[in-house]
This record gives structure tokens, C-alpha cells and sequence, in this order.
């Protein structure tokens, strides 16, 4: 079976601008069902617009984003996430204005099959015992974290973009958050996964895409890891 | 009778009870202020003229096809929120993005407009709107004679006023809201539909001012500038209370009503400006509001 014949998300010459500043210059990839692929690339290189343009919050986009076939390129951001794909952000929008409770509630279920709150709190068990708490932005950045992927657990879109999920956070909590994708794809998620901590990102990738310039330029599976450490290293500057 | 301060209790608390049917409008004018500004960053210039909407859109439909105030109550609101839905789809959904002074202008412009329109066509004296047969008269309470309309007044505009709250406050709708105040691309990627969303709150925050004007039309004189001489103060409500914060406009806007009628029993000379010296106070003290969160 062909890649692009078994992929969820399909992504073709995908190109987006901020204002005047052009950012993607024809970004093609697939993510597969079931799989997780990890943007990888210096600051700058684009990954954060790939998965904004892709969810339709970049306004100014073209090219072709097709999620199990259809095409979303023309959509707004609400009827993309209405199709099945949920966002986490790099800065993790946790609302001030909401308990925790209500960060966590708040994104519909868009499909059926997503997670029940129990759940979550098996997966975060540091949620239920914060649940009280008066506002999500006093939480920690860790249970931040998890709230925000928490909530889109809920949603039961299939296909979860999860931008620099590690950010900032302790290496027990990292560990953690790494140990929540692999349990997530065990359970069938897709996930395509934008990190800059190639470290993280080894534990739980099944493919790598690189990103330069706003485009793609290695794709390689974790398997062939080894062999583009050189590379790697190269476009990453570590 | 017996008095208070020197002051008969008749007085006193008819003069009470007049600051609280002025709070109880101040309340749900500032509300709806609250509401829009809130979620949409407008300040509404137009929210006098939508009161006014209202009061005038209750008269036609008694004068023209004989429904009651009663009707006018559920049926008004209606109307003048499907205009306010008007007026946002047609002009403030361009100015989002632009700084707030396009559209206190804009909604400034607007008001002048309309309030002009009303005025060539039915001058400046006003409209009488009769008080409904079930509400009329009144009860002595032994300490003073309290109209049974005014008296209704300040409780269906507490029960709408909590309601509000309640509906921002403590529901999933009020939880997108407030989200959608802080990061509505965010909440548009979770898959609301946030624009409309903005369209239907401008609609509802407009919609309560044409309440108030049906509310307010058998107490004054229906007319053009009812909302022109409210909206000044209605502003400084909202500014007391704090931008966009709900629970502020509604205790701010009832507790200045009071203030206001006491200062008139106490020393009437400063009761038109008591308001604005309190609010000078608060900007000195509180600049975000009593109830306003700070950046």
C-alpha cells in the first residue's frame, strides 16, 4: 500500500504568509494513521505555521490539506476542528478566566470516541487533584501542560497537532508527557508532533520530517535514525 | 412617620426608592455595555439610541397592533437585538481589528442618526406609555407609598441582571464567552464558531437595552433623547464597575442608583455630579475598576 493511500493527513505544497512575509514555501508530507511524526527544526524553520496553517488559523494559506481525503484548505479553523483534528498549542492557552475545570471542558466533542474525563484523569492524575483550583493559569507549567492536551482528549478528534509540548518543563514532567504519547497511540491516536528537544522527540517519533526555510528537506524513520545523526545535527545546530 | 437624619422617612426612602429604579436601568444598561464590551471591544456609543429602540418599538406595537406591555416585555428585546445583529453583521464585524476608537465613533454616528430620525418624525416633547392595568397603583408600607410598577421594575431587572450573570458565570455558553474574550482564535480551533458567536452577544447585549427602554417607557415619557440623557452615566457605571466585568456593572449600577438618591436628600446640589466625582475617585484609586481585572 502506497503512503499517501494509507495517510490521514495529507499535506501538498502547503504555503502561507504573515502579512507580506512569506513563511511556507510548499510544504508536502503525510502523516499516517496511527503513527507519530515529529517536525523537527531550528527556530524559525516554519513548523509552528506548518500546523497553524494546517489547522486554519494562518488566514493567508495555499496548496492542500486533506484529512482522510478531504480537502480543508478553503475551511475556517472551527470547521477544521469540526472534522476531526485538535490543536495544542506552544503556549498552551490555558484561559485566566476559567477554573480548571472549565479549561478542561471546554472544547466540544466534535466526533464520537473521545475520551471520557476518567480517562484523563488516569492518564493525568495530577488534573483530578487540581480541579478546585480557582484559575487553570495558576497551575503549574507541567499541569498546565497536561491540561492542555488533556481537553483535547475529550474532543474525539483522531488527529492530535501537538506544538512543543516539552517546552519549558522539567525532565520528570517531560518524561511524563512522553509517556502519555506513547499510551495515546496505543490507543490509536495520530499524532503529528512539532518539537525542538530531539531528545524527546526520539523516544516517541515514528518518523521525522526536517524543516528549513519553510519546507521539508530530509523525511527519515526512526529506524534510520542512526544514519542521520549527521544530518541531523547539521540542520538542528546541536 | 417618623424621620431619619432630620429627614422624613417619606422622603428618604421615596428618595431611596427613585435611585433604585435608576440603578435598576443604570444596572441593565451597563450590563449590556459590560457584555459587548467584553467580548466584542466595542464601546457602544449606540447603547442609548438601541434603550430608546426599545422604549418606541413598545409604543408602536401598542399603538399600531394593540399588543400590551406584556408582549412588548418578550417580543422587544427581540426586535432590537435582531437590529443590534444588523448593525454588527453590517459595519462592526470591519472595525475588530482596528483600534477602539473606530467603533466608539462608529457607534457614536449611529446614535446621532437614529436619535435624528426619531426626532424629525416625533419631535422632542415625548410619548406617553400607560402603566398595565395589573401593575397599577400602589402599597403604603407604613414607612413610605411604594408604586406597584416601580417596585417591579427593580425586581425583574435584579432577577435579569443575575440572570445574566449566571448565564457568563457559571454555564458552558458563559465559558466560551469568556474564553473566546481572552483567545478567540484558540477557541475557534477548538471548533466554536466564534464569530457568530460575537454576532449573537452583540445582539443580546443590545437586546437588553431595548428591554430597559420597554421597562422604562410607562415610567418617562417615551422620546427621542431618553437614551441620550441615561448613556453618560450608564459610561460611568461601566468605568466604576471596571470594562467588561459583569457582576461590576450590576452591583455598581444598583449602588449608584442609591447613592445618587441619597446625595439628593442629603445635599441636592451634588446629586448630577456625585457620579462622576466617584468615578474620578476610583480612576485615581482603581483605574481597571472596582471589579475590573487588571492587565
Amino acid at each position: 500500500m502506497s503512503e499517501t493511500a494509507t495517510a490521514l493527513l495529507s499535506v501538498k505544497g502547503l504555503e502561507a504568509w504573515y502579512g507580506e512575509s512569506h513563511i511556507l514555501h510548499g510544504v508536502d508530507f503525510d502523516v499516517r494513521e496511527g503513527e507519530v511524526l515529529t517536525l523537527l527544526g531550528r527556530n524559525g524553520a516554519g513548523k509552528t505555521t506548518t500546523l497553524k496553517s494546517i489547522m486554519g488559523i494562518v488566514s493567508r494559506r495555499r496548496g492542500s490539506v486533506r484529512l482522510e481525503g478531504n480537502e480543508l484548505i478553503a475551511r475556517s479553523s472551527d470547521q477544521i476542528a469540526r472534522a476531526g483534528i485538535a490543536f495544542c498549542p506552544e503556549e498552551r492557552g490555558i484561559f485566566a478566566s476559567l477554573n480548571v475545570e472549565e479549561n478542561l471542558l471546554l472544547p466540544p466533542q466534535v466526533r464520537p470516541g473521545g475520551l471520557s474525563l476518567d480517562q484523563i484523569y488516569d492518564l493525568f492524575p495530577n488534573l483530578k487533584e487540581r480541579l478546585g483550583s480557582s484559575q487553570g493559569t495558576k497551575l503549574s507549567g507541567g499541569e498546565q501542560q497536561m491540561l492542555a492536551i488533556g481537553r483535547i482528549l475529550r474532543t474525539g478528534a483522531r488527529l492530535l497537532l501537538l506544538d512543543e509540548p516539552t517546552e519549558g518543563l522539567a525532565p520528570v514532567i517531560i518524561k511524563q508527557i512522553g509517556q502519555t504519547i506513547r499510551t495515546l497511540k496505543a490507543q490509536g491516536f495520530t499524532i503529528l508532533l512539532v518539537e525542538q528537544n530531539f531528545r524527546f522527540a526520539a523516544t516517541v517519533a515514528d518518523r521525522y520530517c526536517v524543516m528549513e526555510h519553510g519546507k521539508i528537506v530530509e523525511r527519515f524513520a526512526n529506524s534510520e535514525l542512526d544514519a542521520n545523526m549527521g544530518k541531523l545535527h547539521e540542520y538542528l545546530g546541536v | 412617620m417618623f424621620e431619619i437624619f432630620g429627614v422624613p422617612s417619606q422622603a428618604l426612602f421615596g428618595q431611596l426608592l427613585l435611585g433604585l429604579i435608576n440603578g435598576s436601568f443604570y444596572a441593565l444598561l451597563s450590563l449590556g455595555l459590560a457584555v459587548i464590551f467584553g467580548m466584542l471591544n466595542i464601546i457602544n456609543f449606540a447603547h442609548g439610541a438601541q434603550y430608546m429602540l426599545g422604549a418606541f418599538t413598545a409604543f408602536f406595537l401598542l399603538q399600531y397592533l394593540g399588543w400590551n406591555y406584556w408582549v412588548s416585555l418578550l417580543v422587544v428585546p427581540i426586535i432590537v437585538g435582531i437590529v443590534g445583529i444588523i448593525i454588527e453583521r453590517l459595519f462592526l464585524q470591519w472595525l475588530y481589528k482596528l483600534d477602539h476608537l473606530y467603533g466608539l465613533l462608529l457607534t457614536f454616528g449611529l446614535a446621532l442618526v437614529i436619535e435624528g430620525v426619531f426626532r424629525n418624525y416625533f419631535g422632542s416633547s415625548g410619548l406617553p406609555y400607560r402603566v398595565p392595568d395589573q401593575l397599577a397603583g400602589g402599597r403604603n408600607l407604613g414607612f413610605m407609598y411604594l408604586p406597584n410598577y416601580r417596585g417591579w421594575v427593580i425586581a425583574f431587572s435584579l432577577v435579569v441582571c443575575l440572570a445574566t450573570w449566571f448565564l457568563i458565570e457559571r454555564t458552558k455558553l458563559g465559558a466560551y464567552l469568556r474564553a473566546a474574550t481572552e483567545n478567540p482564535t484558540l477557541v475557534r480551533a477548538f471548533g466554536i464558531n466564534v464569530p457568530r458567536m460575537i454576532t449573537l452577544t452583540y445582539g443580546f447585549g443590545v437586546g437588553l437595552a431595548g428591554l430597559a427602554g420597554v421597562m422604562a417607557a410607562p415610567i418617562y415619557n417615551v422620546s427621542p433623547q431618553m437614551g441620550s440623557n441615561l448613556i453618560i452615566i450608564v459610561f460611568a457605571v461601566v468605568v466604576i464597575g471596571g470594562m467588561g466585568s459583569i457582576m461590576g456593572a450590576i452591583v455598581t449600577g444598583f449602588a449608584l442608583g442609591l447613592i445618587e438618591g441619597l446625595t439628593k436628600v442629603f445635599f441636592p446640589e451634588a446629586s448630577n455630579t456625585a457620579i462622576f466625582v466617584i468615578m474620578a475617585i476610583v480612576l485615581i484609586i482603581r483605574p481597571a475598576g472596582l471589579f475590573g481585572r487588571t492587565a
